[in-house]
């Protein structure tokens, strides 16, 4: 057994765990945060991610040891007062989910472009969410809603005529 | 899955990092960025009785100028490579090649030594580090020794690695005026290459001076296309590029998986070493 400190969503905790455990266990089995799902088992999907001292990570492929005196942010540490973020409320909006399975890991992977690049281009966003996979959505909506937390339109091109909006493949 | 159960050290210097691997014997693992190594051990594909996690020695990130290279440190992660001005300044190709890695997650964690020290054929970095005639820095219970990319790469996920020794050092001699790029080919994004090519080229009068070729999954390590090396110097055109380039699968020994058969690899290697030839030469 290990101890480990770590914060997380602000929150300090102390615990003894087994070198073994990885960081998804620990935030979902120890500390009963599930909003941070699993989906894969070999580090692709990306439901996983969270921050891990400022920068993200798939918590499947980091040990809790490793997290040692570290700050992590889950997506249940985002809304302040229950207040949720622009990106929460684009996605919302956006109808950027169906099932939802991938929104913690594609809010958190989009959170982390829009640190870097603030008003980034579709195919920016596109590029950055690319650890992510979503079953469900296409990814058009996903990239909306991305594009309209940034403060951006969907930038031209991807109106027809009547202004109705349609998806690029559709108009490329 | 849940890894199998295993001893965990943190040691703070790379004396102790050493003394730990040596102690443990054949039975210890080093954790760089963990990006290859808990998936590995997550499907229980290895079981090593301690993991010495090197992450946190200090002394082992970064990036500085000494003389003609720039000296990487092992554990500089992949995000940091990519937005390094040294880096993009002097060794474009690797900053150009790192970006192709994976995803921005993978990449925060993922480190350039874990990647060479993995010695993966798909990899990118391995043919990238030949191309770029890098050297290899190692420590072990007998000191320091450094090793050339060429004699690093042994076979399949195997380098020259010994169990106790430690990669801490990636050296790279500047290519400062030098075309480059990086040309992969992938099923989807975030895949592995099918196969890639690194491409070095240095011009002079109009035409290729000096071409450097690393192959990426075309055989059991990454090699150098020495044919299509050869056969460039001179060429001083798209149609003497695309001609040399009829030489780069020659000697390489492609591996058959899901994805591609070894004449479609060497197909391949044959179409991207003229696309990258010619991007990094400016003719394309
Ligand atoms: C979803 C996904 C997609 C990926 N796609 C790509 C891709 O397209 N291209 C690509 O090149 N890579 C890809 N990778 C691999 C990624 O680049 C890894 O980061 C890299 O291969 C290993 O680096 P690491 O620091 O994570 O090493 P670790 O996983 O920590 O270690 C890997 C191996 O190297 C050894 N090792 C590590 N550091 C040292 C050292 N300093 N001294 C001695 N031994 C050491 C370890 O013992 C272990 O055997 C992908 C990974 C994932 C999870
Ligand atoms: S669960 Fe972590 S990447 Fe899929
Ligand atoms: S909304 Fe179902 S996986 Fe993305």
């Amino acid at each position: 057994m290990t101890h480990i400190k770590v914060n997380v969503d602000g929150t300090p905790y102390e615990d003894e765990v087994e070198p073994r455990l990885l960081l998804a266990h620990y935030l979902r089995d120890r500390l009963g945060l599930t909003g941070t799902p699993i989906g894969c088992d070999t580090s692709n999907c990306g439901a996983c991610t969270v921050e891990l001292d400022g920068t993200t990570v798939k918590s499947c492929s980091v040990l809790a040891v490793q997290a040692d005196g570290s700050t992590v942010t889950t997506v249940q540490g985002l809304a302040k007062d229950g207040e949720w973020t622009a990106l929460q409320h684009a996605f919302h909006e956006r109808h950027g989910l169906q099932c939802g399975y991938c929104t913690p890991g594609m809010i958190m992977a989009a959170r982390d472009l829009l640190r870097e690049n603030p008003h980034p281009t579709s195919d920016e966003v596109r590029e950055a969410l690319e650890g992510n996979l979503c079953r469900c959505t296409g990814y058009q909506n996903i990239v909306r809603a991305v594009l309209a937390a940034a403060g951006q339109q969907d930038g031209p091109g991807r109106q027809d005529a009547s202004g109705r909006q349609v998806g690029e493949e559709v108009t490329a | 899955m849940i890894p199998p159960a295993f001893e965990y050290a943190r040691p703070a210097s790379v004396d102790e990092a050493v003394r730990a691997l040596a102690d443990a014997g054949e039975e210890a693992k080093v954790l760089a960025g963990g990006q290859s190594l808990l998936p590995l051990l997550r499907l229980r594909l290895a079981f090593p009785e301690l993991v010495v996690d090197v992450g946190r020695i200090p002394e082992l990130r970064g990036v500085r100028e000494d003389g003609e290279a720039l000296a990487i440190g092992a554990l500089t992660t992949h995000h940091d490579v990519i937005h390094d001005p040294l880096v993009r300044r002097y060794a474009g190709l690797l900053a150009g090649a790192t970006a192709t890695v994976a995803d921005p997650a993978v990449r925060h964690r993922g480190t350039l030594g874990g990647s060479l020290a993995h010695a993966d054929p798909a990899g990118d970095l391995p043919a990238v580090a030949l191309a770029l005639d890098a050297e290899l820095v190692a420590v072990g219970p007998a000191g320091r020794r450094t090793i050339p990319a060429r004699e690093f790469f042994l076979d399949y996920l195997q380098s020259a690695l010994s169990p106790d020794e430690l990669l801490v050092e990636v050296r790279i001699p500047k290519t400062e005026g030098w075309g480059f790029h990086y040309e992969k080919f992938q099923r989807v994004a975030q895949a592995w290459a099918i196969v890639g090519v690194a491409a070095l080229v240095r011009r002079a009068d109009g035409h290729i001076a000096e071409a450097r070729i690393g192959l990426t999954n075309m055989g059991s390590t990454p090699v150098r296309a020495t044919a299509a090396e050869r056969a460039l110097a001179g060429a001083d055109g798209p149609e003497a590029v695309a001609r040399a380039a009829e030489a780069a699968a020659e000697g390489t020994r492609p591996s058959q998986d899901l994805s591609a058969s070894p004449e479609y690899r060497e197909h391949l290697a044959r179409v991207l070493t003229r696309r990258a030839v010619l991007t990094a030469g400016g003719m394309g």
